[in-house]
């Protein structure tokens, strides 16, 4: 194992956190709030920290995928604890559970939190707390990538071990060039939000906060009813936003270069559509009594399937009071999240298709035993290694799901509250349903539940291996 | 630049690594999936998955914005078909390997009527480096600069050569022939000589001069200069072919061992004048037989590196050293181990048919730009002796050596001023339109003015 590179990495980590923090510091300052007295020392610690351990860079940058693996996954452990300081120190979040929750579920893009009323929070905190989503959304490890020099080619084990989906791929051959794209369509992504939801009047701050939440597919809000106090416009535009930043970025950048057809024809994106089409459909004529029209049900059904199925977790409604059908649909979604290669969470479009598709071929395999078939995704045949790493990462997560379930239950709320939020946070979605709904919130869990429910994000934001790494390598040489 | 290279073999997958190094974009094509995953986990660099006959893989591999596309796939028909379509949608330029004869005999044809840029014969191409060793019985490695104008020499240090104990300042009053010792390997390591370096026996060193100058060297050091008379080649492939009718044209005489009987016949049909033998090359009493211990050079050529090393420590015992061997290896990269052991000169095909590609397309590249003409690795790969082509001013030029603050372990060791070569003393300078040899321990300098501290 190279600790010495994995040091290294975390240096930099630190380093880029101090620079994330200046934000919400000159926020801070902005709005004219003391608030901004808890970023310094945070980030002078992180500077001192940081530079100390890069300043040297290591003689040996041999990188395999265990140090790949482990280095994303203390990476993000220290990013969720360097994270919660300013909320600790500033008293805003006092209790240093709670905070690391509010800090990891930020970074993991969840949006579950344990504040009972987010409107008191400083505007400085709010901020930073919407933009550890956005920092998230693409992750650390890609940023580290397009900016840190890193020689050799292992890096793209780093890439392999943050991004979400069954294959990771780059755009163009260097992976620093990759990274820089990635992080210009995000950035670019992000902006036009923002000035889309000011035309629309939303205050400025509204509207940046609400484009992080939506852009790293997070969901932190800064009012106590999410999105529901918001025009139809606003909600209609988050929506459609949410929907764009849940599909595979590959897509974009095939659009960028003009390959149109390439780009549309993508199976995973037209699958995703096909099922946002009809869930939106389905809870419109489910749920309609609760709206004034077709148009009104219709907005806030898209946008609740929207935010559900891409993991955001905004509400411009209590779906907790639903009928159950509706209900059901939108619990259905959050296991299913977003494309691969987005910034949501959740097993996956790509692996749903795949595994559906492997269903199929088993029971053409039973019933005629001779025949050979072959699981194609997107007009390709897949390998067979594909196919079953897919199924064991389903083992993976329902492994991680039944010990949640378990000791969520110890806390004795029913049966829906303790699925739904474990559901939420392995699935980084945020909201569940009834104690954990829309209107409710993580803060009367155990400190036990709340440690299970950091696990459950990191790992699921990360899939589940490189967390496992942590407790596999130091037991084996 | 963007490259792509199709088939990731021993070929392609060195060229990818190289190429990468010198930062340039690369994307493999190959049908193996394993092969693409493997060589994209290790490197930074994009991998397709198909045949990369296909307009539809090549264009996912980027070919509209390809500037070189290299086909280096098993197959020549496919390498040719390859660089055709390549050359047809994006008019880049292509490089085909094509091994078979028929094809290679051709080469001028298709590269005119299919726009195929550079056809490389990997057999003939180590043929002809085979052949040079050859001519050359004392050295064991050569590599070329300037279209082969200089050269840089690998001799070993006996223990009754004049060159022991002399420092270099000593050595270039004391003996004719205007060479430079530009590196010397002394057990493992990698040395950049200063003037007052001590030559010892046992030291491996490395000279740089122009093909007259080194003649003139070895000579007055007693060595062998003469090319040698006769060859045995053990294993009867394509390169022993190409090699052959090479040796066979100069005058030696050349005994072909080939265990395969179809195969002495084909030869024995392409080449009238060789002594072609049915046998067994590893069998000792038919070495024998055949006047190992009197032949003055043997050629290990067969497709095991394992045999090919067993013969030549073989005929280096049994000859008593006096024999000239050269050694084919394909595969095994234990490159400390075998050159620590007594092998004589070696030659890796890959990496011949890597340098000529990589030439190619640094040549191609000086076009836009940068300046590094030529490469190569000495030493086990600890020292690097660059082909600098100065095009325009910079800090170094037009300033006398010894006022330039160079670098340690860094040596300014030839300079090519139209095709007049300048072994440099500190009045000399660089100028425009130069052509400089930089040897060096440090890796990755790209431009001339990186040697300044």
């Amino acid at each position: 194992m190279n600790y010495s590179m994995i040091f290294y990495l975390i240096g930099w980590t630190l380093n880029a956190m101090a620079g994330f923090m200046t934000l919400p510091l000159f926020v801070s300052l902005y709005y004219g709030e003391s608030s901004y007295l808890y970023f310094i020392p945070v980030i002078a610690v992180s500077l001192v920290l940081g530079i100390s351990l890069v300043h040297k860079k290591p003689k040996n940058t041999v990188f395999y995928a265990r140090e790949g693996f482990t280095s994303v996954a203390l990476i993000w452990i220290v990013l969720s604890i360097v994270g919660s300081l300013p909320f600790i120190i500033s008293g805003e979040i006092p209790h240093f559970v709670d905070a690391v929750f509010e800090t990891a579920s930020g970074f993991t893009t969840t949006g579950s939190s344990i504040l009972v009323n987010v409107e008191k929070m400083s505007r400085g905190m709010q901020f930073w707390r919407s933009f550890t989503h956005w920092i998230g959304g693409m992750g650390v490890l890609v940023l580290l990538l397009a900016i840190v020099p890193l020689v050799g080619g292992h890096n793209f084990q780093l890439m392999k071990a943050e991004s979400p989906g069954p294959a990771v791929s780059k755009f163009v051959p260097k992976i620093k060039k990759s990274a820089a794209i990635l992080y210009a369509i995000y950035i670019a992504m992000t902006v036009i939000q923002i000035i889309l939801l000011v035309i629309f009047k939303m205050p400025v701050f509204d509207a940046v906060v609400t484009a992080f939440g939506s852009a790293g597919t997070g969901g932190f809000g800064i009012k106590v009813d999410s999105m529901a106090s918001y025009s139809w416009q606003i909600q209609l535009i988050t929506g459609i936003f949410m929907m764009l930043f849940g599909v595979n970025f590959t897509v974009y950048y095939l659009i960028l270069t003009k390959k149109f057809r390439q780009a549309f024809g993508s199976e995973e994106l037209r699958v995703y559509i096909l099922i946002i089409a009809l869930s939106t459909l389905a809870i419109t004529f489910d749920a309609g009594e609760y709206f004034n029209g077709f148009g009104e049900t219709l907005n806030h059904a898209f946008f609740q399937v929207s935010s559900i199925i891409t993991t955001t977790g905004f509400a411009t409604f209590d779906f907790n009071v639903w009928p159950t059908f509706s209900k059901s649909i939108i619990v259905l979604l959050m296991f299913i999240g977003a494309s691969a290669g987005s910034t949501g969470g959740g097993l996956k479009v790509s692996r749903i298709i795949i595994l559906t598709k492997s269903v199929y071929r088993e029971l053409q395999r039973t019933l005629r035993p001779r025949s050979v078939k072959k699981v194609r995704f997107d007009k390709k045949p897949i390998t067979d290694d594909t196919v079953r790493s897919v199924g064991v990462y389903l083992a993976a997560y329902f492994l991680v799901f039944s010990l949640s379930v378990l000791v969520l239950s110890l806390d004795n709320f029913d049966f829906t509250t303790s699925f739904t939020a474990t559901a939420a946070t392995i699935n980084n979605i945020g909201p569940g349903l009834e104690v954990v709904g829309p209107a409710g919130g993580f803060s009367e869990f155990s400190d036990l539940s709340k440690i299970m429910m950091i696990f459950n994000m990191l790992a699921g934001r990360l899939e589940f291996y490189p967390i496992f790494s942590l407790f596999y390598l130091p037991f084996k040489r | 630049m963007n490259i792509i290279i199709v088939g990731c073999g021993k070929v392609g997958s060195t060229i990818a690594e190289q190429l990468q190094i010198e930062n340039h974009d690369v994307t493999v094509v190959d049908i193996d999936e394993e092969v693409v995953n493997e060589l994209t986990y290790k490197l930074d660099i994009m991998g397709v998955v198909g045949n990369g006959t296909s307009n539809t893989v090549l264009q996912e591999a980027g070919i509209s914005d390809a500037d070189i596309v290299i086909a280096v796939t098993e197959m020549d028909e496919m390498n040719l078909l390859c660089c055709l379509i390549a050359k047809k949608t994006s008019n880049c330029n292509t490089v085909a390997r094509v091994r078979n004869p028929i094809y290679s005999n051709e080469t001028e044809f298709l590269k005119k009527e299919l726009g195929i840029s550079m056809i490389i014969n990997p057999e003939l191409a180590a043929s002809q480096e085979v052949s040079r060793l050859l001519s050359l019985p004392s050295v064991i490695e050569i590599s070329t600069f300037a279209n082969g104008k200089i050269e840089i020499l690998k001799l070993k240090v006996e223990k009754n050569s004049v060159l022991c104990g002399m420092t270099l300042i000593k050595m270039r009053k004391a003996i004719p022939g205007n060479v430079l010792i530009c590196a010397v390997e002394r057990e493992d390591e990698a040395l950049i000589p200063t003037g007052d370096f001590i030559i010892e026996a046992e030291d491996y060193i490395y000279i740089i001069a122009s093909k007259k100058d080194s003649q003139l060297f070895l000579s007055s050091l007693g060595l062998f200069t003469d090319k040698v008379k006769d060859t045995i080649i053990i294993g009867g492939g394509g390169l022993a072919y190409y090699l052959a009718t090479d040796l066979l044209y100069l005058g030696l005489d050349v005994k072909i061992i080939e265990i395969d009987r179809e195969r002495c016949e084909e030869l024995s049909e392409l080449l009238p004048k060789a002594s072609i033998i049915h046998g067994d090359g590893i069998d000792e009493s038919l070495l024998l037989e055949e006047g190992l211990t009197t032949a003055s050079s043997l050629v290990a050529l067969t497709n095991l590196d394992e045999e090919n090393i067993m013969l030549s420590l073989y005929a280096k015992k049994i000859s008593g050293e006096k024999i000239k061997t050269v050694t084919k290896i394909n595969k095994i990269t234990f490159d400390e181990v075998i050159s620590s052991l007594n092998l004589g000169s070696v030659v890796v095909p890959k990496n011949i048919m890597t340098e000529h590609i990589l030439q190619y397309v640094r040549a191609l590249e000086n076009s836009y730009g940068s300046n590094v003409e030529t490469m190569y690795r000495l030493v086990n790969g600890k020292v690097e002796a660059l082909e600098f082509n100065v095009n325009e001013d910079s800090e170094v030029v037009d300033i006398p050596l010894k006022s330039l603050n160079i670098k340690k372990n860094i040596l300014i060791s030839c300079i090519n001023r139209k095709g007049k070569i300048i072994t440099p003393g500190g009045d000399d300078a660089i100028h425009r339109g130069d052509t400089v040899i930089v040897v060096t321990t440090e890796s990755g300098l790209s431009d001339l003015s990186e040697i300044l501290d």
